[in-house]
């Protein structure tokens, strides 16, 4: 490999799956060439991809590598996401020291003990959800009366935002990550930003005695009172903890439920042995890799594999390809509850590794336990290959799931 | 067995207690901390596995003493 600029065919990233638990068939070539490899991006710019397990893990922890997409030449995987790219996110848009700062803020309300501690709280969320869902059908949408409200109703009470207000942070949020239009989404981010001013406006105007009880109120109470925190970026944080709290673990349910309905097998020695779950839970995260393609831009000259990124360049992290490294998981397209899933990185590496996911564990084990168990019968309602599922240049999960029991 | 934590570079994720739960804890502020009297991580297997699994590197394991 010579460098980023030399005349080659590159791959396009991102392609769409054309199933929605495999990689794209288009990245096919990509693992033929790990660990890095050249890709082309929507608007023609080259990047590097990064589809090896031990060089991804050596370059997310990697200091010379940029999340700050405010940064000239930061790579762009969607039109959507140069719309947005003016403004940094709290956390995964940070780099340190500042985003050390942050996360340590926020780390005691994520932890292993608290996710256990939210658990009994999960399981009533979980229990009613399907009460009412049970009570409405045969048939339904999995994903508008399970996937989605589960995580929902959770980084709500975690958080201090009303229920009350789902329909809207859910459609804005649906539109930041997915909306038709770089337009769209910008107005979407705008909107939800707007709507978690005015909340912690409100959280600002309460006394202390009727203060709630979320983190986002001890944040007003703590944080920005004595200064750590200034507004703005207390929105910012606000809106990175709601929508990647309720977005991501909705897709790993949807799209988990669908994998295991898919592969019956899995699902009958699940059901069989419950010891498993947490195993199940990790193989289903390695396997579909929600959140393909994490961005970085090289801020310094990096050698590395043979090769040198040069300061300035995009590197991409393909999680769907890393995560099936041959070299690390043997015959890594197979479902497998017995093989060690652990190291995968669908929660990312480095200091930005996802800060809810012990949450997201808990959450995910308590939904497909429950569902299953519930529903013995469940099973779709349509042809599978009728079911539409999200294009590759998003977070990845199903747009609908017909399932009856 | 020795058991270094860098609390300076942990982030709190908790892979440390997830892997090995039997020698790690996350403290009140959610760092990575040792059991009582698990300091020397008491021969389970899973330590390294819990320091492979850091995602900054922030647990080193040395064999002398």
């Amino acid at each position: 490999m010579t460098d980023l600029t030399e005349k080659s065919e590159h791959v396009a990233f991102p392609q769409d799956r054309s199933c929605p638990y495999h990689p794209p068939t288009g990245y096919d070539p990509l693992r033929a060439t790990r660990p890095l490899t050249r890709i082309r991006l929507y608007d023609g710019r080259p990047a590097w991809l990064v589809t090896g397990h031990g060089l991804a893990r050596d370059l997310l922890v990697d200091p010379r590598l940029s999340t700050d997409r405010t940064r000239p030449g930061f790579p762009a995987t969607t039109p959507r996401f140069a719309a947005v790219r003016d403004r940094r996110p709290a956390l995964l848009g940070v780099d340190d020291p500042r985003h050390r700062t942050q996360r340590r803020m926020l780390i005691p309300s994520f932890t292993l003990k608290r996710a256990t501690e939210l658990r009994p709280r999960i399981q009533q969320i979980v229990d009613q959800l399907l009460d009412e869902m049970t009570a409405q059908g045969p048939p339904a949408d999995l994903v508008r009366a399970f996937a989605l409200p589960v995580p929902s109703t959770v980084i709500c009470a975690l958080l201090g935002v009303p229920y009350a207000d789902h329909e809207f942070f859910e459609e804005q949020s649906r539109r930041l990550l997915r909306g038709p239009t770089a337009e769209d989404t910008r107005e979407a981010r705008d909107r939800l930003q707007a709507y978690l001013d005015a909340l912690i406006d409100r959280k600002q105007r309460q006394e202390a005695g009727e203060a709630g009880e979320g983190l986002l109120d001890e944040l007003v109470q703590q944080r920005l009172s004595e200064g750590e925190l200034d507004r703005e970026e207390l929105t910012a944080l606000a809106m990175i903890l709601l929508v990647a709290g309720h977005e991501t673990t909705a897709n790993m349910i949807s799209l988990g439920t669908y994998t295991l309905l898919r592969h019956p097998d899995r699902l009958t020695e699940l059901r069989a042995d419950p010891s498993l779950l947490p195993a199940a839970v990790e193989e289903l995260m390695r396997m579909l890799s929600i959140a393909d393609g994490l961005l970085r831009l090289a801020t310094e000259d990096i050698e590395i594999a043979g090769t040198t990124i040069r300061a300035g360049e995009g590197v991409v992290f393909s999680t769907s390809v890393i995560n099936r490294d041959e070299d690390v998981y043997p015959a890594p397209d197979t479902l497998d509850w017995h093989r060690s899933a652990r190291h995968h990185v669908a929660f990312g590496f480095g200091i930005h590794q996802c800060l809810g996911q012990n949450l997201a564990r808990a959450e995910l084990e308590i939904a497909l336990r429950t569902l299953f168990e519930r529903l013995p019968t469940l099973r779709l309602a349509v042809p599978p290959d009728e079911i539409p599922f999200k294009p590759g240049d998003t977070i990845q999960g199903m747009l609908e799931l017909p399932v009856t029991w | 067995m020795r058991i270094r934590i860098d609390k300076d570079r942990c982030i709190g994720a908790g892979q440390c207690a997830l892997t090995a739960p039997g020698v790690f804890t996350q403290d009140d502020d959610g760092f990575s901390t040792l059991l009582p009297g698990r300091e020397d991580g008491g021969g389970d297997p899973l330590v390294g596995e819990a320091a492979r699994a850091c995602p900054v590197g922030a647990i080193t394991v040395s064999e002398d003493g």
